[in-house]
């Protein structure tokens, strides 16, 4: 018997903009994600991913569909697993004035974090930026940056972490650096991880399934392996091609 | 036990205050600015008062009610733009998304800001009520429970109009951060801070009796004037206050369901 789903999307649409003349943002989506991995949600530009991700957090209301996250229905109980879930995107950032260990304390409270120095201590170990923490947030650089807004979603050891574009802006070298890291707390945890990305690579090399957007829809599913040989690819980097440009098996799909 | 009561949990909301204590800890220029505006005010008012005295017996026999009002006027704006700017933190650093993800509360959020307000406000104004005793012998104090009182009303008034002032912002971006600043200026005219309701036009004495400032600031000069208390103007303020608050807690809570409904969340900022 297989352990209940940590994510269970059913029929999650959201559209913007008036009745006349609706913008489908998210179409009428479908997936599960099985807990202790980590699933990819990948997809061209105004595919939906983040859209996708803000629904599942609670910080965007869906049109219509169900969402249930660690067993509890996330529209109408979402303070119940707020607390087992974190967060980190390019999107929003840290407040600037405030040290990197003013922010992470705060968040630390917020989680109700026990222990909040000692777990700030060790995040700041394990992420190596134990010479950052009494800098202001604003005066970090892009990688920097990155590190402490991940050890801010680690702050709480959530059982599901959300990750919009986790090494986006960063050099090989750091990118690298993060990924592995993800890898260690996913397997020391047993965490299940969710992240949306442009990068293919990183996908192949964390994700064991891979749900493939566009226009607002899921067009394809699986292994990123399995995705390869389905497609009869060299890699997932075409496969995202002949998806997002409607080629080869993806038109063959599209047509039947 | 994680101690909530009615869904809101006390230390989330001290999480958020320590967050506004190290703002404030870390910049003596935000510290000075809180304290800067309300002294050159009660300054200019404090030498107006006394030239005025020389020349008008009325303001001789009750010297303070323009520096009171003043006082207590810059309280009222200064807890309103106190909730305002605490939450225009957030927006300004794109922090909306990662609080709004963690396990606080709307709720707990906008209680977080109306601490802030009163408590920016009284880091301004027992300064400059203290300076204004030093220049002007002048004691705001003297009212003793009446002050008060007085404070309250027009701090539950500012949480009001602050915490709706923070939704419309919230759904409408940056682009509508002037009414922080201005918003309660357009109360200004009927609040009777300077001078009786009586004074102005029929039409507007209504509009000045829908709204507390105008009670508070009759029942200051009734008892700095005539040394009388009057209890149903203070009544008649918090019963307005009351209203005013659920109004404005509800605008608030509106305003943040349609930013959710938006996507308005993840990603405001400058």
């Amino acid at each position: 018997m297989s352990a209940a789903p940590v994510i269970a999307v059913a029929g999650l649409t959201k559209t913007y903009g008036s009745a006349a003349a609706p913008v489908v943002a998210v179409d009428g989506i479908d997936f599960t994600v099985p807990a202790g991995g980590v699933t990819a949600l990948l997809g061209g530009n105004g595919a939906g991913k983040t859209t996708t991700l803000a629904m599942l957090l609670g910080l965007l209301k869906p049109t219509a569909g169900s969402i249930t996250v660690l067993g509890i229905d996330m529209l109408r109980d979402r303070h119940r697993v707020l607390p087992r879930m974190n967060f980190s995107s390019p999107y929003v950032d840290l407040p600037h004035r405030l040290t990197v260990a003013q922010n992470l304390r705060v968040f630390a409270d917020l989680y109700a974090v026990p222990h909040p120095k000692d777990r700030i201590a060790e995040l700041a170990r394990d992420l190596d930026f134990t010479a950052l923490l009494d800098r202001p947030s604003g005066a970090l650089s892009a990688g920097q940056k990155t590190r402490v807004a991940l050890a801010k979603a680690l702050i709480n050891k959530p059982e599901l972490l959300l990750l919009d574009e986790p090494t986006a802006s960063l050099d090989p070298d750091t990118a690298d650096w993060v990924r592995s890291l993800l890898e260690t707390y996913q397997r020391e945890h047993k965490a299940t991880i969710m992240l949306a990305s442009h990068n293919m690579a990183e996908v192949e090399r964390l994700c064991q399934q891979v749900l493939m957007m566009k226009q607002g829809r899921i067009v394809d599913r699986g292994a990123p392996g399995e995705l390869v040989a389905r497609y009869g690819r060299q890699n997932l980097e075409e496969v995202f091609l002949d998806i997002a440009r409607g080629r080869g098996k993806a038109a063959e799909q599209a047509t039947a | 036990m994680n101690g909530e009561l009615l869904g809101i949990n006390p230390y989330r909301i001290l999480a958020m205050l320590r967050r506004h204590w190290y703002v404030l800890s870390g910049s003596w220029t935000r510290v000075v600015e809180l304290i800067y505006w309300p002294a050159v005010q009660m300054i200019m008012w404090g030498f107006l008062t006394q030239f005025l005295a020389g020349k008008t017996s009325f303001v001789a026999q009750a010297f303070g009610v323009f520096l009171a009002g003043m006082m207590l006027w810059d309280s009222l704006f200064r807890v309103q733009l106190g909730v305002a700017i605490s939450f225009l933190e957030e927006m300004w650093a794109r922090n909306l998304g990662n609080l709004f993800v963690s396990p606080l509360r709307p709720s707990e959020f906008a209680l977080s800001v109306l601490l802030m307000g009163v408590l920016r406000a009284l880091v301004g104004m027992i300064p400059v009520s203290l300076m204004a005793w030093w220049f002007f012998g002048f004691s705001l104090y003297e009212m003793g429970f009446a002050l008060a009182a007085f404070f309250a009303s027009l701090m539950m008034f500012g949480w009001a109009l602050g915490i709706a002032v923070c939704g419309l912002i919230m759904r409408h971006g940056l682009g509508a951060e002037s009414a922080a600043w201005g918003a309660m200026f357009l109360i200004l005219p009927v609040a009777a801070v300077y001078y009786p309701v009586a004074v102005l036009p029929n039409w507007l004495q209504v509009i000045a009796w829908s709204l507390p400032p105008a009670y508070v600031f009759e029942g200051m000069r009734a008892l700095l004037i005539d040394g009388v208390l009057r209890t149903d103007l203070l009544l008649g303020a918090f019963a307005l206050n009351a209203l005013y608050l659920a109004l404005g807690f509800a605008a608030f809570m509106g305003w943040f369901e349609a930013s959710r409904r938006r996507g308005l969340l993840l990603g405001q900022g400058e």
